[in-house]
């Protein structure tokens, strides 16, 4: 029996660890993300940047420790959340069209009207008259709209994006920018992993870095941030 | 250390005895002579054969509910000593059966279920040299031991269906075809004997692969470092 | 039910991909020909012959056939990690599972029907007046074939040498479907035909108990 899917406002990560056999991903993360903060997770390749994210996302399970969902309500879950994630993989079918995809994306979440959520969707993130193309003619950059379109169907309020700015050409970046900010302003709870100072790591309120699976630094907004953002490695 | 040569002692009288008594206690038979008597390894092997692979079953299942590497480290164990019963089985089976019928293979339900079933333990193995990640290859080939397990009564099961339709020579009578007391209690005794044979050997090879868990752990830190 | 619901969605997207690029299909189709023609290079086709070999080879070209359709069962998925995007839209990971054991048995099925008339004539043994039967043992069999492809195709897209290993998997497991599957339907083609009932149940049996261990392992098959 699964529990019924509520999507939540704030994350808690309690005393994390995953190991890959004698390799620690993540150690003893503990951190706690609350409704409207914006994170930015900074790091080397291999510091648990996208471990940490897919925990969050409940697609890899932790090694020890849990991770609790808060609903809007105040309460906590550790199952049943619902967040909308976006990877450097688009995952959409290439050999559907933007519109199958979403639709059916829509209807496995048990959307309310779903082609119409759909639709509203591809009008979002401007890819509405390409919406009988096969994603597999897309570019890189639409393919990344594809991406968050399908990420915000079920209007999550927390967002988990692994450097979703691979791959963007400028326009790119600054379409995903602004996207992100009108997130903000509607208190979406955000976490993303980046690589160091952009247009994107800028709308963030908070910076985390992490180094080899540990948090070594962590501040709300200031000069600090830029450092955490722009260590020599990142 | 002095609890291991007890027990490995006690194995050997064990086995010793089932050998006296294979030879000596159990009856004659009129029509097969000595060869005969090559069922109390035979059975008994394939019988503990058995045992290991469920002791196996038990262990992926354990593994995946609870995910403590001793279950994996049983379940690869068991698997191994499994095998090497089984093989024996398969070794014994043509040694009987060729001054019985003269022929080495008779395509016999049991033995050609018992092929199968070697198969099967087989890939289990090749699966897991070919998965790398340790917690992967203990969920991964946990999971096929399962699944492989589950098969074990169907291949007998629809293997002996088939043969009812085209009727062969049977390998060893076999206990179902009528045993004479003295035989089955030889039987029993030889089966006891290789259980206890099995055991030590599964300590052994947990204990093994508890060892190569640990030196794997310490590269893989050594190696990040 | 949401099982259903998702499950139904699902389907019809693996339909869907499936009918428009077909390559699955035609693969399937051309290459249990070509196992068929070159069996036939083993034996004296006489009708007596193919009545005794025939139905024993059909089912192995089945096998060996699924065991190379399987393959991009979920290595395709791993290709924009879509995966990742069913195992977060749906709720129960079963429904993955259940949709495409699903489209698999179709496509089986229907790569089966299309050659049976190939067979039928190049072996000259009779299968109009058994087709129904026909209908049931192949549907049996090629749902065994599937549930059990399809669950070892999510175990080896996450091992090394994959191409290889399925087939290696697989094949020992489906054992029992090969020898009821071979049996019943060599009673079908027989002179006189009749139907075995009990290699039915055995199919029925292996198709219950394998498709109750997928529901129960799914998850696991699918964690990352």
């Amino acid at each position: 029996m699964t529990a019924p899917a509520f999507t939540p406002t704030g994350i808690r990560f309690e005393k994390i660890e995953k190991r890959y056999g004698g390799l620690y991903a993540l150690r003893q993360v503990s951190l706690e993300i609350a409704r409207g903060e914006c994170v930015a997770f900074a790091g080397r390749n291999g510091s648990g940047k996208t471990t940490l994210l897919r925990i969050a996302a409940r697609l890899v399970r932790p090694s020890r420790g849990s991770v609790m969902y808060m609903t809007s309500s105040g309460a906590a879950a550790d199952s049943g959340a619902r967040s909308g994630f976006v990877a450097h993989a688009t995952m959409v079918y290439d050999e559907l069209t933007a519109e199958e995809n979403l639709l059916m994306f829509a209807k496995l979440q048990g959307i309310a009207e779903p082609g119409a959520r759909a639709a509203a969707l591809l009008e979002e993130v401007g890819l509405l008259e390409r919406r009988n193309s096969l994603v597999r003619t897309f570019s890189r950059g639409m393919r990344q709209r594809m991406a968050i379109a399908r990420a915000l169907l079920n209007d999550p309020s927390l967002l988990l994006l692994d450097e979703p700015a691979t791959g963007l050409d400028p326009e790119g970046i600054a379409w995903l920018a602004n996207a992100l900010r009108q997130m903000r302003w509607a208190e979406r709870t955000i976490l993303m992993s980046v690589h160091g100072e952009s247009e994107i790591s800028q709308i963030a309120t908070r910076a985390v870095r992490l180094d080899a699976g540990s948090v070594v630094a962590d501040t709300r907004g200031g000069s600090e941030m830029h450092a955490i953002l722009t260590f020599a490695g990142a | 250390m002095g609890k291991n040569i007890f027990a490995a002692a006690l194995v050997f009288v064990l086995l010793g005895v089932m050998v006296y008594a294979a030879f000596f206690i159990a009856p004659v038979d009129a029509k097969q002579g000595l060869i005969y008597r090559i069922l109390y390894l035979h059975v008994s092997s394939a019988w503990t054969g058995l045992t290991a692979f469920l002791i196996g079953c038990i262990a992926n299942l354990l593994y995946v509910w609870r995910r403590q590497p001793r279950w994996d480290w049983l379940g690869v164990a068991a698997v191994e000593v499994g095998l090497a019963f089984t093989t024996v089985v398969l070794v014994t089976g043509p040694i009987w059966a060729k001054p019985v019928w003269g022929i080495y293979w008779t395509w016999d339900a049991r033995l050609t279920s018992t092929f199968v079933m070697w198969l099967l333990y087989i890939s289990y193995l090749l699966l897991r040299t070919l998965i790398e990640e340790p917690d992967r290859r203990a969920l991964l080939s946990a999971l096929y031991g399962i699944f492989a397990f589950l098969d074990v009564p169907l291949v007998f099961g629809s293997i002996r269906w088939w043969r009812t339709q085209h009727p062969q020579p049977i390998v060893m009578g076999g206990p179902d075809s009528g045993m004479d007391p003295t035989m089955y209690k030889v039987l029993m005794f030889s089966w006891l004997a290789m259980l206890a044979l099995m055991t030590l050997l599964l300590r052994q090879r947990y204990k093994l692969e508890a060892m190569r868990s640990d030196v794997e752990a310490m590269r893989h830190e050594l190696e990040a470092a | 039910m949401a099982l259903l619901a998702d499950t139904t969605v699902l389907l019809g997207k693996e339909l869907r991909t499936e009918f428009r690029s077909r390559e699955l299909l035609t693969t399937t189709v051309v290459f249990i020909l070509i196992v068929i023609v070159l069996f036939s290079f083993t034996f004296d086709p006489t009708s007596d012959e193919s009545r005794r070999f025939g139905s024993g080879l059909l089912w192995l070209a089945f096998l060996f056939a699924s065991s190379l359709m399987l393959q991009p069962c979920f290595l395709r998925e791993q290709q924009n990690d879509t995966l990742s995007a069913l195992r977060l839209a749906v709720d129960e990971p079963f429904a993955i599972f259940l949709a495409k054991l699903t489209a698999n048995t179709v496509f089986l099925l229907l790569a089966e029907l299309v050659l049976l008339p190939f067979f039928a004539l190049m072996y000259n043994v009779p299968v109009l007046r058994v087709l129904h039967w026909l209908a049931l043992v192949f549907f049996l069999g090629s749902l065994g074939i599937s549930v059990v492809g399809t669950a070892l195709s999510a175990v080896s897209a996450q091992a090394r040498m994959r191409e290889l290993l399925l087939p290696l998997l697989l094949l020992p497991l489906l054992t029992p479907i090969l020898v009821a599957s071979t049996e019943v339907t060599k009673g079908l083609l027989d002179r006189e035909p009749f139907m075995q009932w009990k290699g039915v149940v055995i199919l029925a049996v292996f198709d219950l108990v394998f498709l109750t261990a997928l529901w129960l392992f799914s998850e696991y098959l699918l964690e990352e």
